[in-house]
């Protein structure tokens, strides 16, 4: 008998088998244009998306193995983008600044659906079912949700309202959150009203409430039973308990900068749901460089936490032990970590230059930062607040990991 | 001199007062230096593309705050646009930049909005 090495046509067939046998593991991972790579068989519970803000692009990314899978690109206008995740952790549904709302497949990290649904944007969820996502749009202003499946258009709710000078207009819609009882609540920037649209109903069903001035952003608590709306038109927060929404709305922390120079604010505040640790809500105020300390039982000020700048994002991670503190413009290159028993700042951070954004590992033991100018992400280790490695991205923003999708109002 | 002129002369100094008050607006001393250090262009494009871009999206189509393209400035003059930027508009999200930006900057600024030189078509 010859030797396969002289045998072409059985080393052809070798050949084609070894390639055939070993399938996609010869082709590289990443989406090419045009064409959905197959997926790999993996889980989804450590991965997660960072937007590349100024190239329209999402890196996909592993929290075990601290790596970058992938890049998706053709996202429009990411300057301003947030992300929900879908009920199997699978999806990620970008909002996008310019009305872009797509929906990303993280195990292809390809495109899946992608729609104009506005001018321009500024946020979303997804409902408690899964089977709905709001759009919260600032041109024309109003709210449009869509089936979570095919992203169809199956509500629109314009913001309307009558404004000073007796005209019929639609506002800004800001702080739009998932609630339970399947509904979506959201605020009005020029109306100075909070909505409460109930999906479960047979009709749309939206109930109003008046509110403070300008509420700018909002939070739900993680038990989706308070809705809190920062306000720039004064000092205080507009608050709804959903277990008693005939109470209407409550001012909180009424006039919490009294006595004191409010400073120019270069970025708005952003409020997340993981601002409550230890029976207290952390709030960034508006024009100060402080973190507010409210008691949930009263919504009384407790303590006013003095830090090194006006603060953006005030997350508490989640062990509730810590709370990590981002920072506007100008003084936007360091993270302050305060002790959440203490209110003690138990280390100031230097990620990079701009930071914009920080998202903690689902159990915590980690928490990943962005630098928008040193494009650059790091990971730091939140027990010893050292860093354990940087991942490079371009211009990165936004990073969210698909733990949000089990969380109530993320 | 009669009362019409004693008006025009009155109105002529006030007039003046105005135009002299526009060109030598009022702000605190900033660190920066009018300056033997060039200006940095590149940090100040980054700054609108990015940090105004906040609010008026990075390529100035608008969010929070007004689209700022050219076209939507209009006939707006660059020194409108710099008391703008400079003094921010009281009772809105607009800010004040002159803690942070000198005169030069705020005024190269105004420039490259009207011109429309950091925004591509």
């Amino acid at each position: 008998m010859k030797p396969v090495t002289q045998r072409p046509g059985i080393l052809l067939l070798a050949v084609l088998l070894t390639i055939g046998l070993s399938g996609c593991q010869m082709l590289p991972g990443s989406a090419d244009a045009g064409k959905a790579p197959r997926a790999e068989i993996m889980g989804t519970g450590d991965l997660g998306l960072i937007v590349e803000r100024a190239t329209g692009s999402l890196l996909v990314i592993n929290t075990t193995r601290h790596e970058v899978l992938g890049r998706i690109e053709g996202l429009g206008d990411l300057s301003h983008a947030s992300v929900v995740y879908s009920r199997d952790a699978r999806y990620g549904y970008v909002f996008g600044r310019d009305g872009g709302l797509t929906k990303v497949d993280l195990l292809t990290r390809s495109i899946v659906e992608r729609i104009i649904q506005s001018g321009n944007s500024i946020g979303g969820a997804i409902s408690q079912d899964g089977h709905y996502v709001a759009v919260s749009n600032y041109e024309p202003g109003g709210v449009k949700v869509f089936d979570s499946e095919s992203l169809d258009l199956v509500m629109d709710i314009p913001a309307s309202y009558t404004n000073s000078e007796g005209k019929t207009v639609q506002s800004k819609t800001v702080g739009l959150v998932d609630a339970p009882g399947n509904r979506f609540v959201f605020s009005l920037f020029d109306a100075d009203q909070i909505w409460s649209l109930d999906m479960a109903a047979s009709a749309p069903s939206v109930r109003k409430f008046d509110a403070g001035e300008a509420p700018y952003d909002a939070l739900i608590t993680p038990d989706g039973r308070h809705y809190i709306a920062g306000l720039f038109g004064e000092d205080g927060l507009s608050m709804l308990d959903l277990w008693n929404p005939d109470q209407g709305v409550t001012e909180i922390l009424p006039g919490y900068g009294r006595n004191e120079q409010k400073l120019p604010v270069y970025k708005m505040p952003h409020l997340e749901g993981w601002a409550i640790a230890d029976g207290r809500a952390f709030f960034p105020a508006v024009g100060h460089h402080q973190v507010l300390v409210a008691n949930m039982d009263d919504w009384s000020l407790v303590d006013r936490i003095p830090v090194q700048g006006q603060p953006v994002f005030v997350m508490a991670s989640p062990d509730n032990r810590q709370i990590w503190v981002s920072f506007a413009h100008p003084k936007n290159d360091v993270v302050q970590v305060i002790d959440s028993q203490t209110w003690e700042i138990i280390r100031t951070l230097e990620p990079g230059k701009a930071v914009l954004h920080m998202e903690f590992t689902p159990r915590g033991e980690e928490v990943w930062v962005s630098a928008r100018d040193s494009n650059r992400v790091t990971v730091y280790n939140t027990r010893t607040l050292e860093p354990v490695t940087t991942l490079d991205a371009k211009k990165p923003s936004g990073i969210f990991f698909t733990s949000r999708a089990h969380a109530l109002g993320l | 001199m009669n009362g019409f002129w004693r008006e025009v002369q009155k109105r002529s100094l006030a007039s003046a007062a105005v135009l002299v008050g526009l060109v030598m607006a009022p702000g605190p001393v900033t660190g920066q230096e009018p300056t033997n250090q060039p200006m940095d262009q590149a940090r100040l494009a980054n700054l609108v593309i990015q940090d105004c871009g906040s609010c008026h999206g990075m390529t100035l189509r608008g969010g929070l705050g007004p689209p700022l393209r050219p076209e939507d400035l209009g006939d707006l003059p660059v020194e409108a646009i710099a008391a703008i930027i400079r003094e921010g508009v009281p009772d809105t999200a607009m800010p004040p930049w002159k803690p942070l930006l000198s005169p030069e900057e705020i005024h190269w600024i105004s420039q490259q909005l009207k011109s429309g030189s950091l925004v591509s078509p």
